[in-house]
Formats: C-alpha cells, sequence, structure tokens
C-alpha cells in the first residue's frame, strides 16, 4: 500500500517519534509504514487520517499485488 | 504509554530473575543446602512453579502492550519457534531411542534452542521492518 505519511509528517513538522507518540505506536511502525514494508491497521490508519484532517483515501493509495 | 510499557518490561525482568534465582535454589539446595529434606525440596518448587506462573503473566502483560508491528514480529518469531521447537525436539527425542546418539536428551539443550531461536527471530523480523 502506497502512501503519503512522511510527506504529510514534514509538513506537520513532526518527527516519526514525535507521530508515534501522538498516534500510540512505536517509532518503528511508523518508519515501517513510511518505508511502505508494513500496512497499517484500520483504527491507526483512522488515527492518522483524523490528525491530518484528510479522508484515508487521500493519504494510503491501495494497489494490488 | 511508554512509561506503561517500561512498567511492564521491568516487571517481566524482575519476575524472570526470581525464576532463574528460584529455579537455581529449587535444584541445588536439596544438595547443598537443606539435605535433601522432602518439605524444603517441595516448597521450593512451589514456590518456582509460583514464580514461572507470574513471569507468565508479565510476558503477557507486555506482548498486550506491543501496537501492531511489534505484535506482527513476535508472533511470526513465535510460531516458527513452536513449529521448530516441536520438529527438532522430536527429532533430538528420535535419536536418543534409535541409539544414535551416546547421550540421554536433555531437556535443558531444547529449552535453550527454543530461547535462541526466538531471540534470532525476533532480531532478523525486526531488521525486516527497519
Amino acid at each position: 500500500m502506497k502512501n503519503k505519511l512522511k510527506v504529510l509528517r514534514a509538513q506537520h513538522s513532526y518527527t516519526q517519534e514525535d507521530l508515534a507518540d501522538i498516534i500510540g505506536v512505536s517509532r518503528q511502525t511508523i518508519n515501517a509504514i513510511e518505508k511502505e514494508k508494513f500496512d497499517p491497521s484500520l483504527p491507526t490508519a483512522f488515527r492518522i487520517s483524523k490528525l491530518f484532517k484528510l479522508p484515508i483515501e487521500a493519504i494510503f493509495h491501495f494497489e494490488e499485488s | 504509554m511508554k512509561k506503561e510499557r517500561k512498567k511492564n518490561l521491568y516487571n517481566l525482568a524482575i519476575w524472570t530473575w526470581t525464576w532463574v534465582a528460584t529455579l537455581a535454589i529449587a535444584t541445588f539446595g536439596p544438595k547443598y543446602i537443606w539435605d535433601d529434606h522432602t518439605v524444603l525440596t517441595a516448597l521450593a518448587v512451589s514456590v518456582n512453579f509460583v514464580h514461572g506462573i507470574l513471569m507468565i503473566v508479565a510476558n503477557r502483560k507486555v506482548f498486550n502492550d506491543f501496537d501492531e508491528l511489534q505484535r506482527k514480529i513476535h508472533l511470526e518469531s513465535l510460531a516458527l519457534t513452536l513449529g521448530l521447537a516441536v520438529v527438532v525436539g522430536l527429532s533430538y527425542s528420535l535419536l536418543e531411542v534409535t541409539n544414535l546418539i551416546a547421550n540421554n536428551a536433555e531437556i535443558s539443550y531444547l529449552i535453550i534452542f527454543i530461547g535462541l531461536t526466538y531471540l534470532i527471530l525476533v532480531t532478523i523480523n525486526t531488521r525486516r521492518y527497519a
């Protein structure tokens, strides 16, 4: 799954650690999501969407592998 | 959240060390401390068992506090470790039964194998997502 998390995080001047603390996951998880090595759960995707005030589909793009 | 995680890890470390210490006492106590006194040996084994249960409860708390990625990493590692422990354990036992090895199949070797396998797999899986 492609995502714009790194761009959005940079736009809001959050570090990975800041974002991890706000979302309630580890910094490693944020890093893995940004590198598209790990797809977040639905609750985590909703928390990210709520934080950046954007719909989920504006942040995450599903691609059939 | 981080505070809670640290507290849970600290509790797990405490219970693991007390379990190891009580295991050592229950193992060597009968021979070196209380001269095979049955009641004291039974007491030492019971205390060790209770500490083992408390260690498991503490480990469960740590596991439940993991986030989704950490849980995935540990679940994958646990699944592989469990499979390998069953297969390697039974093969090892079979080697003894069929007299292909001279020594007795010691459970301690299997425990060491399980511990090292889990540690290596968690390290590999953590690197996969780094």
